[in-house]
């Protein structure tokens, strides 16, 4: 029932905001869905955590702990991704922009579409956690690609139409081989009769023909992988992630790329209950790994401080990755990863959005000595690096913790010395942009206009991060069971 | 029954081929809009007995789509855009075709050696699986946006034959919801299309390379 409304809320909405004329009437109700769905998602959340918990109704959607975990940080993120879109939209509509680097006059989309596309996304990515079918959940995921297309070409620009159509397109065809993946999981399960039911494949999994099942995971990781920005399927995801507008750019990287991770994870399962877990984990290891690797390369010389934000992304899905792949205590690890990258890559993105809108750049090097000019913005901009970077206290730096403790546990001493050189390195390529940005020497921008500071859009931002830094401190008991119970539906152990 | 059925299976095989060498670009998407109607009728043949109404209707919703909609959306795109009538490859025609041979011998072989369940139509697989490769090779070696869109919808053919020669079937909604996705997919690139178009004066994908790690401020942007 909740389930259902869960899912009806949003989709009724996005349809309902194409058709609305008022772009008031609009703004409110993105925020007032957004509300309702968080209210609904901490609902759902009660009843399966609390006491007599139901285990739900079957069906093709209903939530385990592990939907319930990854729905729980969508609905959050769109919550206040909403307060803040509404802010931005008020001030785009007054003060329509200027291309940041280019220099010339852009339009933007209609408002009722970039409104509308983004509810319906929020229907997509809510219909991905709950999906008990893969074939639904396959849907939902393509789905979430189409529906988010039109978000990153919010700003009418050539680069941002270039990199629309590399994200349609590489997407596109990478989830149609997760389809292949799909019908070799349902020819491996084909005398059995297990199906592409969640409950059915893991009952029967250990009658699967191997072979096939191998072959439905590498398609499957392939295809989830090119959305989720695994290297080396990575290359649409900085173009997108720098492109859209902040607001985009933090749903794209927070919510919609868990999603594709909740799509690997569901198969790596199966494999596990399969006696599988030795080859999916060698997989989803050695790709994280290269994925980890290659964002550390990429992260040297960067220019751009969004394209910087969407290396860090690609860093902590290799680490998220690594985490499922060594299993055992880790994959707990990698989920809370993906909570914490999620609230703290979020917050950082709005605030890019904000550094945007004072400084009229997004090349690092032309922003200098930004605590003059905004200053909470820019604490908030050396927070979110610190956070993001997983220096204590902090969800990201215990969930790296973990992962290292797994890996040294499991004698994996060359994986557990690349890893730690990977973050060293991120970690000083990132130290050097985030300090020139905020302190340096502002120079020769005498005749600029103050910047009004707007605090609805920093709200999200510091809410996020203080989120992620009680993660760090203090995991409340009813997370904690759920990251658990999560960890155990993705095939790890505690 | 299925003597029928293998003909098709070579039709579409022959139609991959085609499509590696063909230069115009209203050929191209006959080309492809035919697959699509042949790759549709597919599953009634290979059928024992009397097919049922679902299957019927099904397989009309998807000729319609791939034999209909589809190839007006994409001669519309191509219209708009003003598009030159080739398809401007990157690799030479014979290259093309050599390497649409090659994938049907690869195919052939893996399609031998893979465990799948028998089908009782010969060669379906390894039809299956030179589709896809097909399409992949217009998406990589074809400049134009339209054809990379052409390209994705060979590999979507492809992976219908696929799903038809493992017998795997998925429930109605299950199927709606694909071929849903897959109808919004070509829909949102031909908006795309329209604005690259529009915003470039062409369609030429090889342009679109504004956005990368290394270029950028060598340019002097």
């Amino acid at each position: 029932m909740i389930t259902r409304a869960l899912l009806l809320v949003p989709l009724v909405a996005g349809t309902l905001a194409f058709l609305l004329r008022s772009d008031a009437a609009r703004r409110a109700l993105l925020v007032w869905t957004a509300r309702l769905h968080f209210l609904l998602t901490a609902l759902v959340t009660y009843l399966h955590l609390g006491p007599g918990s139901d285990p739900g109704e079957p069906g093709w959607f209903a939530f385990d702990n592990l939907g319930l975990l990854f729905l729980g940080v969508t609905s959050l993120l769109f919550l206040g991704a909403s307060h803040y879109a509404v802010r931005y939209l008020e001030l785009e509509k007054r003060d329509p922009g200027e291309e940041a680097d280019g220099g010339f006059i852009f339009n933007n989309a209609p408002e009722a579409v970039f409104t509308g596309c983004l509810l319906l996304f929020l229907a997509a990515m809510t219909a991905v956690t709950a999906s008990r079918h893969l074939g639904m959940l396959w849907a939902a995921v393509e789905a979430t690609t189409l529906l988010s297309a039109p978000l990153i070409y919010f700003h009418r620009t050539r680069r941002s139409l270039e990199a629309t159509w590399k994200y349609l397109l590489i997407c596109s065809v990478g989830i149609a081989l997760a389809l292949m993946g799909n019908l070799f999981l349902g020819a491996a399960g084909l005398k059995t009769g297990a199906g592409l039911e969640l409950e059915g494949l893991l009952a029967k999994a250990a009658v699967l023909d191997q072979p096939l099942l191998k072959a439905a995971f590498l398609f499957l990781f392939v295809g989830y992988g090119t959305k989720m920005g695994l290297s080396p399927f990575h290359t649409w995801l900085p173009d997108a992630h720098s492109e859209a507008p902040a607001v985009v750019s933090a749903l794209l990287s927070g919510a919609l790329l868990n999603c594709a991770f909740l799509g690997i994870l569901r198969v790596s399962g199966i494999c596990a209950a399969a006696g599988l877990a030795g080859f999916t984990g060698g997989i989803l290891t050695l790709f994280g790994l290269l994925s980890l690797v290659t964002a550390a390369l990429f992260m040297v010389g960067q220019r751009d401080y969004k394209r910087m934000l969407a290396y860090s992304s690609i860093e902590h899905m290799g680490i998220m990755a690594l985490g499922a792949g060594l299993g055992g205590g880790a994959v707990f690890g990698a989920l809370l990863a993906a909570l914490s990258h999620s609230l703290t890559k979020a917050g950082l993105f709005f605030t890019s959005g904000l550094v945007l809108a004072a400084e009229k750049t997004k090349r690092i090097s032309e922003v200098k000595g930004l605590w003059r000019r905004a200053p909470r913005t820019a604490a908030l901009w050396l927070a979110g690096f610190f956070l993001i970077t997983g220096t204590p206290p902090s969800g990201v730096f215990l969930a790296k913790f973990i992962i290292l403790k797994e890996a040294l546990e499991q004698r994996h001493y060359a994986l557990a010395a690349a890893f730690l050189l990977s973050l060293a390195i991120l970690f000083a390529g990132m130290a050097r942009y985030f300090i020139s940005m905020t302190f340096g020497e502002r120079e020769g921008k005498s005749g600029e206009k103050p910047y009004v500071e707007e605090p609805a859009m920093l709200l999200p931002a510091a809410a996020f991060f203080v989120c992620v830094i009680l993660a760090g401190l203090y995991l409340p008991g009813w997370l904690g069971s759920l990251l658990a119970g999560a960890a155990l539906n993705a095939g790890g152990k505690l | 029954m299925n003597t029928f059925a293998e003909l098709i299976i070579v039709f579409i095989i022959l139609i991959d081929l085609a499509l590696a060498v063909t230069g115009s670009l209203s050929s191209c998407i006959k080309l492809v809009a035919l697959q699509g109607v042949v790759a549709g009728i597919l599953p009634l043949l290979a059928m024992h007995g009397s097919p049922h109404f679902r299957a019927v209707a099904f397989a009309a919703v998807i000729i319609a789509l791939k034999g209909a909609v589809f190839p007006w959306l994409m001669m519309r795109a191509r219209d708009r855009s003003g598009a030159r009538k080739d398809v401007e490859p990157l690799i030479s025609y014979p290259a093309s075709i050599l390497l649409c041979l090659g994938a049907f011998i690869a195919s052939s072989w893996l399609g031998s050696r893979l465990p799948l369940p028998e089908t009782g139509v010969a060669w379906i697989v390894p039809a299956s699986l030179a589709t896809i490769f097909t399409g992949f090779l217009l998406i990589t070696t074809r400049t134009k946006a339209i054809t990379q869109v052409l390209g994705y919808l060979v590999i979507e053919n492809g992976i219908y034959i696929f799903g038809l020669a493992l017998f795997v079937e998925q429930p109605m909604m299950v199927e709606l919801a694909i071929l849903l996705d897959v109808f919004v997919a070509v829909f949102v690139m031909g908006i795309a299309i329209f604005h690259i178009s529009r915003e470039f004066d062409h369609i030429d994908t090889a342009e679109l390379s504004e956005l990368s790690d290394w270029r950028r401020g060598e340019d002097g942007r």
